[in-house]
């Protein structure tokens, strides 16, 4: 049903790959931030996934050096069966509510089931940034640069 | 590294130079049907007034700045998916124009992040479910419920043919 070319231009849309050396610090616990940190307990005692990863992709935005504001995970978790992606997308939200709230700025989720992971064990990447944060007041006080 | 995260949004931005844009950004003040009196300032996070604005169109984004001049990465992706499909007839609201919409999305639609997508008056998601949509094809067959053809199938046509 498809139309074949439907699935290459997805090319266009597709970060550059830069899978290897993400994942390669995604998946280095130790080298983590606090807020990163918090990312990962949470994900991994509430969806006991097959795969997690935590990027921090702060350092590709407009916020101080050091920020923990922008944040890609990847998960694989037996907890996704049978839910839509938007279902996924919000058991990830509602574990993290309370980063959501606070530091983090910018939350792009990869939510597959343990099967789809095996399938396609391919990271996405966050599109480059457009600067908008640099002037947004939210982000001052997300940052506690304000007040 | 640094060089292949530059290219694409120069890609992206030839790709946005190539076609008109029939879009439309307004402040909220001016938005839903006029005479209701109550527009503007601290009803929009009502969300009657945010409903309104969902169904004002059979595509509606919130977003980050405007579709000419996105000022996120991930409201741009939205804009670009959208554009592939052909759909530039859409209603976008930049939440960055007002305070009190950006809180009243996120509480209508009960998700922390912009940008949103609506079709038809429904939730869709952010960015990541419409690029998903996009590669699965389903962003196809939603399009179709609405009326709308995707360009995508179009141009694969054109593409059989050659």
């Amino acid at each position: 049903m498809v139309p074949s070319r439907l699935l290459l231009l997805p090319r266009l849309l597709r970060w550059p790959s830069l899978t290897r050396a993400y994942s390669a610090a995604g998946g280095n616990p130790a080298m983590e931030k606090p807020v990163g940190a918090a990312i990962r307990a949470k994900l991994q005692e509430a969806l006991q996934p097959v795969h997690l990863e935590v990027i921090d992709d702060s350092h590709m935005h407009a916020v101080p050096r050091g920020s923990e504001t922008h944040f890609r995970v990847v998960v694989a978790s037996p907890s996704f069966e049978g839910l839509s992606l938007i279902h996924r997308h919000r058991l990830v939200n509602d574990i993290l509510q309370e980063e959501l709230a606070g530091p983090v700025h910018a939350l792009s989720i990869q939510a597959k089931t343990p099967q789809q992971w095996k399938k396609n064990p391919a990271l996405g990447q966050s599109p480059p940034c457009l600067g908008g944060s640099k002037h947004d007041p939210h982000m001052a006080s997300k940052m506690g640069t304000r007040e | 590294m640094s060089g292949s995260l530059c290219r694409l949004p120069a890609a992206l931005r030839r790709l946005a130079a190539s076609r008109p844009l029939l879009w439309v950004t307004r402040p909220l003040s001016q938005a839903g049907s006029a005479g209701d009196g109550a527009a503007g300032g601290s009803s929009s996070s009502g969300s009657g007034e945010v409903e309104k604005l969902v169904r004002a169109h059979p595509v509606v984004v919130f977003m980050k700045g405007t579709p000419a001049q996105p000022q996120c990465g991930f409201s741009n992706a939205v804009v670009q998916i959208l554009r592939l499909h052909g759909v530039t007839d859409y209603r976008a609201y930049d939440v960055l124009q007002d305070h009190d919409l950006r809180q009243g999305i996120k509480n209508y639609s009960n998700w922390p992040t912009i940008p949103q997508v609506y079709l038809n008056g429904e939730f869709v998601g952010g960015c990541d479910i419409l690029l998903q949509m996009h590669q699965s094809g389903d962003l196809v067959e939603e399009l179709k419920k609405l009326g709308i053809r995707s360009a995508l199938l179009d141009s694969e046509k054109d593409h059989g043919k050659k």
